[in-house]
């Protein structure tokens, strides 16, 4: 397999930053197999990164690759897209990136609709500082920021996404390869905004403040926790507490934002009044 | 009737701006409303779609300035308009812009500041902001219109200088320009020069992005036509490959710098009346200049050696002509609505061969001709 994704690696920038046990890879992958399945074409293809371990990924793949500013990477994308809608652009983002600095951008983007696909590469915490809490970090959870334990309750961003007018959300893990690549292809494909968040272990910054010795054990704890959508429905909340829901979340039609600016310009150009019925 | 007469027409400051952007071929603008800029943003929304150009309302001014380095990074040329409040949220993808040669412009109407201050009411206030206002050493450039022509041509010239050098621009009105209305005679389209960024000539597997000849200034491959290369605020090699060895990233901001102060002569822009014999000279810019103006000619009428000079770009700042005007004058005085902020750099040139004097004002109003003509007298007759 990785003779096949080789094509879509810059090798000359090999060795990866990440740590041992780290998620990121997996996920990495994970985007590499559904470009692959799709065949997206590399030179009409777009990665945007913010700022953060994951994001980094962006710079290891050779595309047209953009590593923004921390937290703006979807507001980059959407100037890419808006600009040229024949693009593919696929936005890399870390938890903190996406869902702290970079949330108005997330909610706008959803919002909007615009055709990005959005991949979160949740850690729960700040890896590249060195682990800080995160807006995903779960309550109680140490980080160099919250000794005592976290107290503040984090933000579930499937639905966060839905509520903002994603038009996809999904959420996988990286022991579930399989289900998270499907969703990055539907992602991809979905005409709209769309968002898949991965879990990904952190061993380094993560696990080691919170009795998670290796890579290896984080990925089997989400084996344990996680619940395919199928199932959840059909459990009780009680019997969901601590457990991490998985599939695809949440898809509707929706008219996309790039679509609707082409067709403006269209009428405008044509001197058609436009009615909004 | 003349033709003159037909083609002339009654504009607004940051109506012009927007249609000199317009006229150098930006077909893309983000921007978040903000007083007094907003009409650039209107104005925009209007045009662009019928120009088969995009506009989009960004959720803040952050957001506008990515999404204009983003949709020039695949080839259209962008741009933004805001004042004070708005032009501070920006300064860290200005920065972006500057290390990553994205080409940019950046419309700042000035308003009263600090913070809010008064957003209806003109200022400079923006000056050492917009040639510092991000972290590190960085090259810019900054213009700096006084009249609705002005504004025009300086809005085209951003446009070409941010394509020909990779760099952000910073138009930087205030808000007496930027309302201001006037009768101006637009030169006609086919008659402008514009300026695209040079693309390489090498093919895809040959090019490194961030590889510059003679010139300092690497051609520029709009991402999606081939060229797959990594774009990257961190320090970057050739290839644009992030490094922290530190003589590469010394060499790249020794570069960001020398491709300006190298072609200093195609950047810099300037004003000048009465100047020959002058033995006073009033140096102002923007709005200043026209009441300077004004005063100029006041002097001149009571045989007063009187002159001005009125630099249109204010980064990089014309320390040559500044040199020559040390030379000439006794006595430099630089009236600015603010509390000094270009005077710095005039005495920093001058070093004490000419007396330097502010004539400073930072309360929202406008000097008048007749505060510059007062610091005039007070200088001759000392």
């Amino acid at each position: 397999m990785m003779e096949e994704l080789e094509r879509y690696l810059r090798v000359d920038r090999f060795p990866l930053m990440w740590c041992s046990g780290c998620g990121n890879g997996i996920v990495l992958s994970c985007m590499l197999r559904a470009i692959k399945k799709l065949d997206l074409d590399q030179d009409r293809t777009v990665l945007v990164g913010g700022i953060g371990c994951s994001s980094r990924a962006v710079g290891y793949l050779d595309f047209n690759t953009l590593h923004t500013t921390h937290g703006r990477a979807l507001a980059f994308a959407t100037g890419i897209k808006l600009a040229r809608p024949e693009l593919n652009v696929i936005v890399v983002s870390g938890d903190g990136d996406s869902m702290a600095i970079g949330g108005n951008h997330l909610i706008h983007a959803a919002r909007r609709n615009i055709d990005l696909t959005l991949v979160i590469f949740n850690n729960s915490i700040y890896g590249m500082t060195g682990g800080q809490y995160s807006p995903l970090t779960p309550v109680g959870k140490n980080a160099t920021t919250a000794p005592y334990g976290n107290i503040e309750p984090e933000f579930d961003v499937a639905e966060l996404a839905r509520a903002a007018g994603a038009t996809f959300v999904g959420r996988s893990t990286t022991y579930h390869t399989g289900l998270l690549t499907r969703l990055i292809i539907e992602g991809i494909q979905n005409k709209g905004f769309s968002l898949i968040e991965s879990i990904a272990a952190c061993p380094t910054a993560f696990g080691r403040q919170n009795k998670m010795k290796s890579g290896t054990e984080m990925l089997l704890a989400q084996k344990e926790s996680a619940v395919h959508i199928n199932r959840a429905v059909k459990m009780s909340p009680e019997e969901l507490e601590g457990k991490v829901v998985i599939g695809k979340l949440h898809r509707r039609e929706a008219p996309e934002y790039t679509e609707l600016y082409d067709r403006l310009i269209l009428d405008v150009r044509q001197g058609i009044k436009r009615r909004f019925d | 009737m003349s033709r003159v007469i037909e083609l002339a027409q009654l504009m607004q400051g940051n109506e012009a701006a927007a249609e000199g952007a317009l006229a150098a071929g930006v077909r893309f603008f983000a921007g978040y409303p903000i007083t007094p800029s907003t009409e650039v943003a209107e104005i925009m929304a209007e045009r662009l779609p019928r120009l088969g150009g995009k506009f989009i309302q960004m959720e803040d001014e952050i957001a506008s300035m990515a999404a204009i380095i983003g949709a020039s990074l695949v080839g259209v040329k962008s741009i933004t308009a805001t004042s004070g409040p708005g032009f501070s949220l920006m300064q860290e993808n200005i920065g972006f812009a500057a290390m990553a040669e994205v080409p940019c412009v950046i419309v700042n109407v000035q308003r009263s500041g600090p913070s809010t201050g008064m957003p209806t009411a003109p200022a400079q206030g923006d000056i050492m902001q917009a040639r510092w206002g991000t972290h590190g050493d960085y090259p810019i450039i900054a213009l700096c219109p006084s009249s609705v022509r002005e504004a025009y041509d300086l809005a085209l010239r951003a446009v070409n200088l941010a394509e020909k050098y990779r760099v952000p621009v910073v138009l930087l009105m205030d808000e007496v320009v930027g309302h201001l209305r006037e009768r101006v005679v637009l030169p006609p389209l086919d008659e402008l020069e514009i300026v695209n960024r040079r693309e390489p000539i090498e093919t895809p597997a040959n090019y490194k992005a961030y590889r510059a000849d003679e010139t300092g200034v690497p051609p520029m491959a709009n991402f999606g036509i081939g060229y797959r290369y990594h774009v990257t605020g961190l320090a970057h090699d050739e290839k644009g490959a992030p490094t922290n060895d530190p003589a590469t990233a010394e060499g790249l901001l020794l570069r960001l710098h020398d491709k300006l102060q190298r072609n200093l002569d195609d950047i810099i822009i300037e004003n000048s009346r009465s100047l020959d014999d002058a033995e006073v000279v009033v140096l102002a810019y923007g709005a200043t200049a026209r009441s300077a103006r004004h005063a100029v000619k006041k002097a001149r009428q009571e045989n007063i050696k009187a002159g001005l000079y009125q630099p249109l770009s204010l980064w990089p700042f014309p320390a040559a002509s500044v040199d020559r005007l040390a030379e000439q004058a006794h006595t430099i005085v630089v009236p600015e609505m603010n509390l000094g902020q270009y005077r710095i750099e005039v005495e920093r040139t001058v070093r004490g061969r000419a007396e330097v004097v502010g004539v400073n004002r930072a309360n929202g109003e406008l000097l008048s001709p007749d505060e510059i003509m007062q610091a005039i007298l007070e200088v001759v007759n000392k």
